[in-house]
């Protein structure tokens, strides 16, 4: 391999090539051969960073400058600057809470609670290159494995680890994979789950992005485990680049040799292939899944039998969620017993999460299991922005729940978040301020569930559909005094007779609402208003004359020219016209706005 | 909105599909992979193009048809030459992605699902696209717009 003097890593990310990242990889490499400086830096293009908020990012080694919020104009700079006169441009490099200047990567608060297992690689290595993920151990674990393990002390390692499934469900892998060893059939199939259904997370985008490779040799790794010699991976065709990556990361593998016939010199046999979703939630399910991949419509399949006995074509098939294979490889490179002290007895290793919403620092997480919500919201996360108030953290997306302010302590592991009412999930974990209206989150999810009920089963179609319809009524103001109640009742048995998770689970976000945020919804119902100030139906605008200064701002901004008053004296909202857009609070100055 | 499936026009593709489905046609479960590959083709999935795949994959049309509604990727008619994707994922709603769908609905009257009638913009609601960081954002086919305020909306729709 050719040396380098110095490495630039440019985040290629979902979240950074929306902000033009590609552009500037291109600009880069122009400008570095323009200086001819080819020989000496290496461009390399990464997955995800983790710190997206601050994208698009750019890091700069042997000094680990860490750029943030890099525009085009800045390339030339950064080229000019840094790579020929070997001075960091103060300017553009990451500043944390502390409004200091951060140089180096390893000083960034962000990280440094953090533990890297399944996204160790992620903005590390090059996705599109194989020779760099071989640098970095890669097919190590696969080839330790054949050349040296039986596929019995592959299932007990994974066993002894205690992994369990990062897709939601927390099932032990290791008992999965050995139900799938020790089915009967002489064709078995290794399914790998890239459906990621919670409509708020992107953590295996971010791993298949950012590190194909990883899932691709723990597929293999898990064929020879259980005797399969096919794998497929079901991913969202609404993923573009992590396809794109993963079938060059297919490809390259089997050039080498380590996906085909034969692998290392052995009678092993692997080979795999993507098959692309078409936009149903419900294929999340694995059954469902199962079905889709056969080619028919993406309804879930009684249980049992289960996929390790009768999966795909009725074949024995081991199904694991992209997250859980990223954690294989390390396992068997560093022992079940290294795995087993990060986390926790019960939840040992790391979980990926997508941290979202009302929070300084949105993006990409991944913490040691057991690490309590208070810590990453406030200490990875940075807490709330613009001053406002933490109201409650949504975690499992629509089949979890809301958890308050004074449980904030809970440390994350799957049985204490299932036993406040919410769940692990797949990773989704949004954050939301005293502005967020519990009852209109309850309505976003159930209005989620009831677009993607695959249909097949009453209580789940109609039930969840009636449930809408009580939280839509709640939240326009119509909400009548038994309304509640029904809710409960309805959400009950839903629980206890839809056929999958997805209808199972779907009152979740109405069941943890209402346990902890009770008097919104009596709010809304009772005196019809709206607590946080959202439901649109329920609040007005005004203006406080005492307040406003008559700076005029408000009508400039308003849309629909809802406000009059000359310069200098108060203005006033003429309530037939005003759309309750919200532009005039943001724009006054002085605070005048009320809206309740 | 009435319109026909041009056979003339759509020769080339046609010989494209019949390609794509002998291709397929040797591996196990082919139906997803071509509908697919259509959709990406043809830009939808029009009955013309449904019985195509019937008759290459031997597969009966009910039976096509009912997948091809199962998904909402599929679409039985043209979407307009630009869509609008609004990010309706968890992180983007909670940082007001609703209005921008609103103001969006309001500038070209359209619904979500819909296609105005000059068939230039369709608008979709669609999940998390990995850019929370940037939310709320919105696409326009390949163009993503982030950090988005409803009053930017115009703006961009001018620009297409
Ligand atoms: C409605 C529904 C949606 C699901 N969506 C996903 C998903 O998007 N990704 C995933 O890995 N698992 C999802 N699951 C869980 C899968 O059924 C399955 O348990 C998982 O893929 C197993 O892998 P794991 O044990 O590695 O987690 C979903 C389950 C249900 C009921
Ligand atoms: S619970 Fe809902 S999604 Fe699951 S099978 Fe029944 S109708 Fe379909
Ligand atoms: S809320 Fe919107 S429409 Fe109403 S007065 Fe303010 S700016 Fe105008
Ligand atoms: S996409 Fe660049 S940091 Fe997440
Ligand atoms: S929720 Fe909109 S981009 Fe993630």
């Amino acid at each position: 391999m050719e040396l380098y003097r110095s490495h630039v890593l440019i985040c290629r990310g979902t979240g950074c090539t929306s902000s033009k990242s590609d552009d500037m990889e291109v600009k880069l490499n122009e400008l570095i051969k323009e200086k001819e400086l080819d020989k000496e830096v290496k461009v390399v293009r990464t997955g995800c960073f983790g710190l997206c908020e601050a994208g698009p990012i750019i890091v700069v080694y042997p000094e680990g400058a860490f750029y943030s919020h890099v525009k085009l104009e800045d390339i030339d700079e950064i080229v000019e600057e840094h790579l020929l006169k070997g001075r960091i441009v103060d300017r553009l490099l990451y500043k944390g809470e502390e409004e200091e200047k951060i140089k180096s990567v390893n000083e960034v608060t962000f990280y440094k609670k953090q533990k890297r297992v399944a996204l160790k690689n992620c903005g590390v290595i090059d996705p599109e290159d194989i020779n760099e993920y071989i640098a970095y151990d890669g097919y190590m674990a696969l080839g330790k494995v054949l050349t040296e393990m039986e596929p019995k002390d592959v299932i007990n390692v994974i066993k002894d680890s205690g992994l369990r499934g990062r897709g939601g469900g927390g099932f032990p892998s290791g008992l999965k994979w050995d139900f799938t060893s020790k089915a009967e059939g002489d064709q078995k199939y290794v399914l790998c789950n890239a459906d990621e259904g919670d409509p708020g997370a992107f953590m295996d985008r971010s791993i298949l992005e950012g590190d194909p490779h990883a899932v691709v040799e723990a597929m293999a790794i898990a064929g020879y485990a259980v005797g399969a010699n096919q794998g497929y991976v079901y991913i969202r065709a609404e993923y573009p680049i992590a396809v794109e990556r993963l079938q060059l990361a297919i490809d390259h593998a089997r050039e080498k040799g380590l996906l085909g016939e034969n692998i290392f010199g052995t009678d092993f046999n692997f080979d795999m292939e993507i098959r692309l979703g078409a936009g149903a939630f419900v294929c999340g399910e694995e059954t469902a899944l199962i079905a889709s991949i056969e080619g028919e419509r993406g309804m879930p399949r009684n249980k049992p039998p289960f996929p390790a006995n009768s999966g795909l074509w009725q074949k024995p098939t081991l199904i694991n969620n992209v997250e859980t294979y990223a954690n294989v490889n390390q396992i068997i490179l560093n022992g079940a017993d290294w795995f087993k002290d990060i986390g926790t007895e019960k939840s040992p290793g790391t979980k990926v999460f997508a941290l979202g919403g009302k929070i300084n620092n949105t993006g990409l997480v991944e913490i040691p299991m057991g690490t309590p919500l208070k810590e990453v919201i406030y200490e990875i996360g940075g807490g709330i922005p613009n001053g406002k108030k933490f109201k409650a953290v949504q975690t499992g997306g629509p089949s979890g729940g809301c958890i308050p302010a004074d449980l904030i302590d809970t440390p994350i592991t799957y049985d204490s978040l299932t036993e406040i009412g919410s769940m692990m999930g797949s990773g989704g974990m949004i954050v939301m301020d005293e502005e967020t209206c519990m009852v209109d989150i309850a309505r976003f999810f159930l209005d989620f569930t009831v677009e993607e009920s695959c249909g097949k089963c009453p209580p789940c179609r109609i039930g969840t559909k009636r449930m809408l319809e009580i939280l839509e009524r709640i939240t326009s103001g119509n909400g009548e005094a038994e309304d509640i109640d029904k809710l409960e009742r309805l959400a009950e048995n839903i629980k206890s007779s839809a056929l999958c998770g997805l209808g199972q689970t779907a009152p979740n976000p109405v069941l943890s609402t209402l346990k902890y945020f009770r008097d919104e919804y009596e709010a809304h119902v009772n005196e019809k208003t709206c607590p946080a100030g959202t439901c649109k139906d329920l609040v007005s605008y005004s203006i406080d004359p005492e307040a406003c200064k008559g700076c005029t701002l408000c009508a400039k901004a308003c849309p629909v020219d809802a406000i009059s008053g000359e310069r200098k004296e108060a203005h006033v909202i003429d309530q037939d016209k005003c759309i309750k857009c919200g532009a005039c609070e943001e724009k006054c100055p002085f605070g005048a706005i009320i809206n309740k | 909105m009435e319109f026909k499936f041009d056979w003339e026009k759509n020769a080339s593709k046609i010989e494209k599909l019949k390609e794509i489905i002998e291709e397929k046609k040797q591996k196990k479960g082919p139906l997803m992979p071509v509908l697919n590959q259509a959709q990406k083709l043809f830009g939808y999935l029009p009955i013309e193009v449904q019985r195509i795949i019937s008759e290459g994959l031997n597969i009966p049309l009910a039976e096509i048809y009912g997948v091809a509604t199962f998904y909402s990727q599929f679409s039985l008619i043209p979407k307009g030459k630009y869509t609008i994707g609004v990010c309706l994922g968890t992180a983007c709603y909670v940082k007001g992605a609703q209005d921008i769908i609103d103001r969006i609905k309001d500038e070209l009257d359209l619904e979500v699902g819909g296609t105005t009638k000059d068939r230039k913009f369709s608008l979709e609601a669609t999940r998390c696209i990995g850019a929370c960081g940037l939310a709320p954002v919105m696409t326009v086919n390949e163009d993503v717009y982030g950090k988005l305020n409803a009053d930017e909306v115009p703006g961009i729709i001018k620009k297409y």
